[in-house]
């Protein structure tokens, strides 16, 4: 069962049995943006609130709450996801979405390469670390399961834009 | 029909069934290939690809309008393909099988065809809630240049349909549109009170056959239906093919569908004439191997009996719904009927809390084919009350054996994830 533990480290699985940041906000102040996998039905909803909207890639996630339904990846994804954006800045949140879906790529170094350049011309306070995050590099070994992990991401993602007004 | 021995399943040899298709030999991590995801696409026997094999060998070239002896092979094998599903399913005449790339667009066919002829404003046609998404989206499609009304037939807690307001549903109607089989809870409607019903009030019958021609006999004539639409690839046939059957009179009436080669008797700068039926629904070059394989399978599956695969797949159905509910309990939820006399070899599942996707990605680690998801069956997935269910289904090369490897699998799922 290598590969399978490979896939289901048990970060992944204490975060999907008890995972972070679960609920709703109240709309408005908080945006709510809703992710669907049509392959399998998983939905994410991501409610993000901000300090300052204006202030735009500068403005910082004050709160963040994952809602919707969906399997262990998807859901343990989103749940990392959301602790690792808590009180950080939307442009460092953005770095952090594309380091993560680079990792999700089977076009890992390119893309990676692409991450650098984003980081390098980005006006923020800088990279923030995968953490907990790195335990889901196993999924890469599961093609089908790559959207599961980056449902999340591509929510939060179109979230920030909406959160933004870019 | 089948003119095979009456249903025995003691005397139905599983081994020697499973030992025809190459497949079933394969391992996966190590251990036997445990196939079941027959409803989505059945496996082969050697006989079906030795028969595309040969076809390719020693027969193929395109089909009509040439003079030379491989034409006249390959013209042959295409019409006497014909003619097998035809005795296959009771039609009266070959010419009322047209064939089509699957069911999904054998019914895509009757939709844009007979309905887009038939249905406009303040017409309606009657669907039900368990159809698969190609007998539902079809029809929306069609709904948005025509504008009919959908009426549907809903489901109950059983999975059975709900019949109780069946005659005003079809009041005015001009088509019942329903599946034979669930292929997702295996829920089998009771066609012929449908089918006499809906006559009685005016309206045509199609039915989706894709779950049920593979696995019970099927008598077109017999059941009265208008439109019947079935796959190749559930069947134990090749991918790419699939048929749709109505009368010839039916037929006649209606106008091509694609348009192209091979569907025409003539054509001129300001119109063209339609070939004869099944020809005129017929365009472009037609899956000529894939029919022949088709036949092939027909054969294989006529060779062992069709009510002897029928009485099989309610035993295995009687076995599964004995031992697994009895080994897991609460921690096991079937959807649909509880009968095994009721439903078909298809049986969806929740267990554990454990998300369909996790489920079937830690059976594939024993080498349990199920399958996770909303099954093209969104409308039904709603009535269930969840997002994906996952779903074993079995064939005539299933034994218990593969329901007690599921079974063992199954709790081996449950420790991984601890629960």
């Amino acid at each position: 069962m290598s590969g399978l533990e490979d896939l289901y480290r048990e970060i992944i699985l204490d975060h999907y049995r008890s995972p972070r940041n679960r609920g709703e906000l109240a709309v408005p102040p908080a945006t709510r943006t809703e992710g669907f996998n049509p392959l399998c039905g998983d939905e994410i909803v991501v409610f993000l609130e901000l300090d300052d909207a204006a202030k735009g890639d500068d403005a910082v996630i004050t709160d963040v709450r994952i809602g919707g339904q969906g399997c262990s990846i998807s859901q343990s994804s989103a749940s990392m996801m959301s602790a690792a954006i808590k009180g950080h800045s939307v442009g460092a949140a953005r770095e952090l979405a594309t380091s993560f879906k680079a990792m999700m790529s089977i076009h890992e170094g390119e893309l990676e390469g692409t991450a650098a350049d984003d980081a390098e011309t980005s006006d923020t306070a800088g990279e923030l670390p995968l953490g907990d995050l790195d335990a889901l590099r196993g999924v890469v070994k599961f093609p089908v399961r790559i959207k599961c992990a980056t449902l999340g991401w591509n929510t939060l993602l179109q979230g920030v834009d909406e959160a933004t007004g870019t | 029909m089948s003119t095979a021995d009456a249903p025995d399943a003691a005397t139905f040899d599983v081994a020697s069934i499973a030992a025809d298709f190459p497949i079933l030999g394969e391992r996966i991590h190590g251990h036997r290939l445990v196939f079941l995801d027959s409803a989505a696409s059945s496996q082969r026997p050697r006989s079906v690809l030795d028969a595309m094999d040969r076809y390719y060998e020693t027969t193929h070239s395109n089909v009509h309008r040439a003079a030379y002896t491989l034409a006249e092979r390959a013209t042959n094998a295409m019409e006497a393909g014909r003619t097998t599903v035809a005795r296959f399913i009771g039609a009266a005449d070959a010419s009322e099988i047209v064939f089509t790339k699957n069911a999904t667009e054998a019914l895509n066919l009757v939709a844009r065809s007979w309905g887009a002829a038939h249905l406009g404003e303040g017409d309606a046609i009657v669907l039900s809630v368990l159809e698969h998404h190609a007998n539902i989206v079809p029809w929306l499609q069609l709904q948005q240049t025509h504008g009919f009304e959908i009426r549907w037939i809903g489901v109950g807690d059983d999975g059975l349909l709900d019949l109780s307001d069946l005659d005003q549903l079809l009041r005015g109607s001009k088509l019942l549109s329903v599946t034979a089989m669930s292929n997702v809870i295996g829920t089998m409607p009771p066609l012929a009170e449908l089918v006499e019903r809906a006559h009685a009030a005016g309206a045509l019958v199609c039915i989706d056959a894709c779950q049920s021609v593979p696995h019970l006999p099927t008598d077109v004539r017999a059941l009265d239906a208008d439109f019947v639409a079935f796959s190749g690839h559930k069947m134990c046939g090749p991918t790419g093919i699939g048929v749709l059957w109505a009368r010839r009179e039916l037929l006649e009436t209606m106008p091509p569908f694609l348009g192209g080669g091979g569907m025409i008797l003539d054509v001129r700068l300001d119109g063209f004439v339609p070939a004869e039926v099944p020809h005129k629904f017929e365009a472009g070059t037609p899956p000529i191997a894939e029919i022949v394989g088709l036949a092939a399978a027909i054969d294989y599956l006529d060779a062992i009996g069709m009510d002897r695969v029928r009485a099989h797949e309610v035993e295995l159905n009687e076995y599964a719904l004995r031992t697994l509910p009895a080994r897991f309990g609460d921690d096991l939820r079937i959807y649909g009927s509880h009968d095994a006399e009721l439903r078909g070899g298809v049986m969806s599942f929740a267990f554990c809390d454990i998300h369909p996707h996790d489920l079937s990605q830690v059976l594939d680690e024993h080498g349990v084919c199920v399958r996770p998801g909303h099954h093209c069956a969104k409308p039904l997935m709603r009535v269930l009350g969840v997002g994906a269910t996952a779903r074993a289904s079995w064939y005539l090369y299933n034994d218990a054996a593969d329901i007690d490897a599921l079974g063992d699998a199954l709790d081996a799922a449950r420790s991984f994830f601890s629960i």
